[in-house]
């Protein structure tokens, strides 16, 4: 794997001329995606180039064949959709390339690093590594459906307190699991939240706040 | 990935009729596995039958007091579960040392019997050689970087170990496998279940293709309440065991050794039932001289390579830490 831009690539590009917008998900990785058509761009962060190469098109496979369709509906954050899915898709990738859910986040995408960690039927899973057509009418919840309105949820309010990251990049998949792991009841020690956190990974290494953000979430029930 | 088509099974004979006749084909379980290796180009299977809505979820306990545990059963309701706790607990230790609170969550039962080894070699088809993911192109491992590689029973066609931990108690808990085929039910007793590579390491199991794991059946084991999974690895979680080692004693009077349960993970093509040891320790009063007398009885037969060698001191020793542990307990 090299870290050129892909043949085909700078003429895509060259078709959004737009002023890049700050705000929602969508116009950040638009944003991402302008910012990387400059030369500039081009010379600092060429790995953010590929990546951004392959935002706009599922990438659960390569190209070649494809498998038929599947229809399945999903419930995420207690809204329904209905989605004709090659089978082959990742329930990250429909959460992130479908439905414009981005706050699930691709780590590693082979189920060792936690950032895609979302919750299912109310449990922690590792959303990479599972199949979109796995769920059709399970209740999926991601970092989207936590905060109630305006109001975060209390896990998300005592990372922002804790300081429970540095780049942010795993952080939606530690809250998820947090939430798990405080309903689960596994956060009775230092030790006991360190065990049941080890399936997310933080490269940062923020553990001593996310560490302290769990221990306060734990004082604070959900109102 | 390479293309499937994809249909849900409802129940454990439609599953079965779905997938019969299809050498490639495959049951869908928690995925946590079988989509990784697919994400890797290491499977590539052409349909795949989900069968996570089979009603194969349940822990029971049978009306001779054995225990039933369904295929479907995740992992952390498994390690979760009172009879389970009370009855195994190294079966719960074991469950709980594997993976992470997620794929625990995900990971089935009768998936973790199926898991395939965590090998380099194997799990990355950049690597040309690997007798057990293309069978006559050598294998990697046994010149190359053996770490995390076998050290009894393996040949020299594959050196790749089982990455189970859950698989390690239930070796030494003589488990049965129920599986459903095309003809009905059938039991399969643990030690028979996985095999040693000898020529052809590319079969993991004696499950034949087609066969679906729809229970594992825990004996009545009244000693088995005292038993200890040790697992030793490169970090202290979410690491797959270099060593790991599932003990239970059965002690009489004066700590005289009626019946012992030894089984080794990390060493072997499969759980390694440590029956060497086991043998020598009945009848012995229990003592850490006696413990180390077994584990050296039992890997005198062991092999290291460039990488592993240390895995055999470690074993011996893991036995007797574990088997302390247990003691210690009653």
């Amino acid at each position: 794997m090299t870290n050129e831009p892909e043949d085909g690539f700078e003429s895509e590009l060259d078709r959004s001329q737009t002023v890049p917008v700050f705000g929602s998900p969508e116009t950040r990785r638009k944003f991402i995606k302008q910012i990387a058509g400059t030369s500039a761009a081009i010379a600092i962060v060429p790995g953010l180039l590929k990546s951004a190469s392959a935002g706009q098109i599922v990438p659960a496979s390569g190209a070649g064949p494809t498998s038929d369709s599947v229809s399945v509906q999903l419930k995420i954050n207690g809204k329904a959709y209905a989605l004709d899915i090659d089978p082959r898709v990742s329930l990250l990738d429909a959460l992130r390339e479908r439905l414009q859910l981005t706050g699930s986040k691709k780590g590693c995408d082979h189920g060792q690093c936690g950032a895609c960690t979302v919750l299912v039927n109310g449990r922690r899973i590792n959303s990479c590594l599972s199949l979109a057509v796995m769920h059709e009418g399970d209740e999926i919840t991601t970092i989207e459906g936590l905060a109630n309105g305006e109001a975060l949820h209390p896990v998300q309010a005592a990372f922002v307190e804790h300081d429970g990251l540095q780049c942010g990049y795993c952080t939606p998949g530690q809250i998820c699991s947090a939430v798990a792991l405080l309903k689960e009841n596994h956060a009775n020690s230092d030790d006991e939240i360190r065990e049941w956190m080890s399936g997310n990974i933080c490269r940062c290494g923020a553990y001593a706040g996310i560490l302290a953000a769990i221990k306060e979430a734990k004082t604070k029930p959900r109102a | 990935m390479n293309p499937f088509s994809y249909s849900r099974a409802v129940n454990a004979s439609d599953a079965v009729t779905a997938i019969s006749g299809k050498p490639n084909g495959k049951f869908l379980g928690g995925g946590t596995n079988l989509v990784d290796l697919m994400k890797m180009g290491v499977e590539t299977p052409n349909e795949l039958v989900d069968i996570n809505r089979l009603p194969l979820g349940q822990i029971e306990e049978l009306p001779d007091k054995r225990v039933r545990i369904g295929a479907l059963a995740r992992n952390s309701d498994v390690a979760e579960h009172e009879l389970i706790k009370t009855r195994y607990p190294f079966l719960v230790q074991a469950l709980l040392s594997g993976a992470s609170p997620q794929l625990r969550n995900m990971a089935t039962v009768g998936g973790n019997l199926l898991q395939r080894t965590r090998c380099y070699y194997f799990y990355d088809p950049a690597f040309p050689a690997c007798n057990k993911r293309k069978p006559g192109s050598g294998c990697g491992a046994l010149d190359g970087y053996n770490r995390i590689h076998a050290i009894l029973g393996q040949s020299d066609q594959c050196i790749a170990t089982h990455p189970s931990d859950m698989c390690v108690a239930l070796a030494a808990l003589d488990a049965i496998v129920r599986v459903r085929g095309p003809s009905g039910e059938r039991e399969i007793a643990f030690a028979e279940f996985h095999r040693l590579p000898g020529d052809t390491p590319e079969r993991d199991t004696n499950l034949p293709p087609g066969e679906l794991i729809i229970a594992v059946d825990l004996p009545v084991m009244p000693f088995a309440a005292r038993s200890h999974y040790l697992k030793v690895r490169d970090r202290a979680s979410y690491a797959f065991a270099l060593v790991s080692v599932a003990a239970a004693l059965d002690l009489g009077p004066a700590k005289r050794i009626k019946d012992a349960r030894i089984a080794l993970g990390g060493v072997a093509h499969k759980p390694w039932r440590a029956h060497t040891a086991e043998k020598k320790l009945m009848g012995q009063a229990a003592s850490e001289k006696t413990f180390r007398d077994a584990a050296e009885t039992e890997l005198a037969m062991a092999k290291g390579y460039k990488y592993n060698a240390f895995k055999i001191e470690l074993a011996k020793r893991a036995i007797v830490r574990a088997l302390s542990r247990v003691v210690e307990m009653s």
